[in-house]
């Protein structure tokens, strides 16, 4: 536990730390990684570029004009978006913003909490609750949607906003991230010192090992707020009124209109387009938490 | 309807999860209709656009008057909603009305979720075609839902490229072959049109113009005909033409599909009525180009053709107030004033054989405006529509189809194989589910 270099580990800044280690022979450029990266990054940026180009497009040069040739439709496409059915767009948007938004919140709190108290104490059952939970991980959240709906039925809350955020709140891989992340950022040491100094334990938590959880907690917030942001089948057994509905579900509607109704491509395009705008502001905002390294001079052995 | 992988993926994830929580479900409840009195709500899942301002009309009309308010829930199409309605139906919380396409119907009635409403509807029957209507009792003395539209399938073609290239309008299959193999020698790069693999409804459609039956019962067992001689002959027929290649083998409704009719390099389409809406969007540049004929027959003479989509509305078996539902749903698919509001708002084809030839009606789509007989021709062809045959498990042929169908297509390989893989799973499933099958 004392070593540096494990508890480095899960940081994304240590690598950096170790490339500058190494004396500076000769620029040389890894040919096979670089390319590789090169074509993971056309292959996940492709289908981006797709969107954005296309939601520049009118509905009569969707289909006609050059996939990659930017249209003239946006402001159209943006005002017809607004204007469907009294701006529900809008609705959906602030639906999955609270979705995701409170969910995740309401989550890394549960995970930071759990994951704290699994990685420092000791008590009867710890490892065995662990591994349920780490079997709760396997699980893929898609098979739980059915039967979180009879529950909740049960208890006649389903189609309200609480259906889609109560079973997105505990999530086991948070905790387990969590976990894995406490025990390897918060050195026993600087607990033991807190409790040495007459710090309460609520006190050392919130003061003391939060502080160095936070870049493992921020990932936890991320992942989580990805996750429910792009939820679909929850939301969709769990709620009826679509003015409930985040935008993965209303996108949705606005592509299966029955046969009698063609899809309404551009708005779909243009909402998909808008939706996608604050995922990559979150992330561009919240990864300076990543850099943080907050354990190097915590403890000296 | 296309038919998505992300659809399917739902869908059975539903299912298998629903398997496995149907043990703890508690045996089905008899929740009789009771004539009662004071103010009644309901809740009804659609995904016709447009549909709440036709609800309106009667929260403002004759539901006022009988205090029964309706309240549209937009939902998405598709399969995925029939799971989702026996998902809240496990829960006993399905809405009081939901729409149905005519497929589903059997699935739903065969999980107890919809209501028998035939003595609720008045004589709402007296509206509709008798092949129509056939398909909302199952062949049983009970209603389980009004029908709503239809999708009588027609054929489509674009007129100044057929005049181009010396072709005529096929009146049978035969010519239907000849046609394309003409075009092909003319224009080696253009196509009459495509078999689309990903398109269950059309091929079921087809099947049922070749006299197909799908679905029938014997005393209390099902009997499965998917690879019957009729539906061999379509396969057979569609299965050649992609061989020879004919006709493209790409599936519809793909942004290639689209282009392929914008630009012309398709020249026809065998759809149904609702195929002005889709070429709107498809292929805008063509607007005014296009014909709608007869479907071709299979043999000379005859006037049958098949139908593509079509949906109903249905009372559910949780609801508490099931006569009042279906006072709505019969008012919704029957009365003059609801009909019109659903063709201008909606933009449906009615099912009420009296209002395919009203109103909204006597003027052709915009999309047609060069051919002013269209709604006439069509209600003239609707009426031809052979009869259905619909069974507990559409959904699980229709995702074989696709599966099969779609290899068969694209190898360009036997579709003689593919139907019998459709029929084997189609019992197999049946089977497994408690069916009793006879072979």
């Amino acid at each position: 536990m004392s070593s540096l270099a494990v508890q480095k580990a899960p940081s994304a800044a240590g690598t950096t730390g170790a490339a500058q280690g190494r004396p500076p022979l000769r620029r040389r450029i890894a040919l096979v990684p670089t390319l590789t990266l090169v074509i993971g990054a056309i292959y996940t940026l492709l289908p981006v570029a797709w969107v954005v180009i296309a939601s520049t497009k009118s509905g009569h040069e969707l289909f006609s004009t050059f996939t990659f040739l930017p249209g003239t439709g946006f402001a159209d496409n943006l005002k017809d978006l607004n204007a469907y059915r009294d701006g529900v767009y809008w609705k959906w948007m602030g639906n999955s913003a609270l979705y995701a938004g409170l969910g995740a919140l309401l989550s890394t709190c549960v995970s930071a909490f759990s994951g704290y108290a699994l990685a420092m104490y000791r008590f009867r059952g710890r490892e065995a609750m662990f591994n349920i939970l780490l079997a709760g991980v396997l699980m893929p959240p898609i098979i739980l949607a059915v039967p979180q709906y009879l529950l909740l039925a049960k208890a006649d809350l389903t189609d309200s906003y609480l259906s889609v955020l109560l079973p997105q709140i505990l999530s086991p891989y948070g905790v387990y991230l969590a976990r894995i992340y406490a025990s390897a950022a918060v050195p026993a040491d600087v607990v033991e010192a807190g409790r040495m100094d007459g710090a309460s334990e609520w006190r050392i938590f919130t003061r003391v090992a939060l502080p160095m959880m936070i870049p493992g907690l921020v990932t936890v917030f991320l992942f989580q707020f990805v996750a429910v942001w792009n939820n679909f089948l929850l939301p969709y057994i769990m709620l009826s009124d679509d003015e409930k509905f985040p935008i993965t579900l209303g996108l949705y509607t606005l592509l299966e209109q029955g046969a009698n109704t063609p899809a309404l491509y551009t708005l779909v395009i243009t909402g998909a387009f808008l939706a996608v705008i604050p995922l990559i502001a979150l992330f561009l905002v919240i990864q300076r938490f990543w850099s943080l390294d907050l354990l190097s001079g915590a403890v000296k052995s | 309807m296309p038919n998505t992988k992300r659809t399917r993926l739902v869908a059975s994830t539903i299912a298998v999860a629903l398997g496995a929580t149907a043990l703890a479900a508690c045996g089905s409840s008899d929740s009789d209709s009771k004539t009662e009195s004071g103010p009644v709500s309901l809740t009804y899942w659609t995904w016709t656009p447009g549909m709440d301002k036709v609800v309106d009309l009667w929260n403002k009309g004759p539901g006022k008057k009988d205090q029964i308010t309706v309240t549209v829930k937009k939902q998405a199409s598709g399969d995925t909603l029939v799971t989702k309605i026996l998902t809240a139906h496990k829960a006993k919380k399905a809405p009081d009305l939901v729409q149905a396409e005519y497929q589903a119907l059997p699935t739903l009635v065969s999980n107890d979720a919809l209501a028998d409403i035939a003595k609720d509807v008045g004589d709402a029957k007296s509206k509709f075609a008798e092949g129509v209507w056939q398909q909302t009792t199952l062949g049983t003395d009970a209603v389980y839902a009004v029908p709503q539209d239809i999708g009588p399938m027609m054929f489509y073609y674009r007129q100044d490229l057929f005049k181009k290239y010396g072709l005529t309008v096929p009146t049978t299959w035969e010519q239907f072959a000849q046609t394309a193999r003409a075009l092909k020698k003319k224009a080696p790069d253009k196509d009459l049109t495509t078999f689309s693999a990903n398109d269950s409804g059309l091929f079921a459609g087809l099947a049922q113009q070749a006299g197909a039956k799908w679905w029938t019962t014997s005393g209390d067992k099902w009997k499965v005909g998917i690879n019957d001689a009729a539906t061999k002959k379509v396969a057979d027929f569609w299965g050649g033409l992609v061989k020879e290649g004919a006709i493209d083998n790409q599936p519809m409704y793909t942004p290639s599909w689209n282009k392929a009719l914008n630009t012309g390099k398709q020249i026809a389409w065998v759809s149904a009525v609702w195929a002005p809406g889709t070429l709107t969007t498809a292929a805008p540049d063509t607007k005014g180009k296009w014909a709608m004929a007869p479907l071709p027959q299979w043999s000379a003479g005859q006037s049958v053709t098949g139908s593509w989509g079509g949906s109903s509305t249905a009372v559910t078996t949780d609801s508490a107030h099931q006569a009042a539902a279906a006072k709505f749903a019969a008012w919704l698919n029957t009365d003059g004033g609801a009909l019109q509001a659903l063709a201008k708002d909606s933009g449906i084809y009615p099912a009420a054989t009296n209002a395919q030839t009203s109103g909204a009606f006597t003027q052709p789509p915009a999309y047609f405006s060069n051919q002013s007989d269209f709604y006439t021709k069509a209600a003239a062809i609707a009426k031809t529509t052979a009869p259905s045959a619909w069974g507990p498990n559409v959904n699980v042929a229709y995702a074989t189809f696709n599966d099969a169908f779609g290899a068969a297509a694209k190898n360009k390989s036997d579709f003689a194989a593919a139907l019998d893989k459709m029929q084997a799973d189609t019992v197999a499933d049946l089977k497994k589910q408690g069916f009793g099958v006879s072979q």
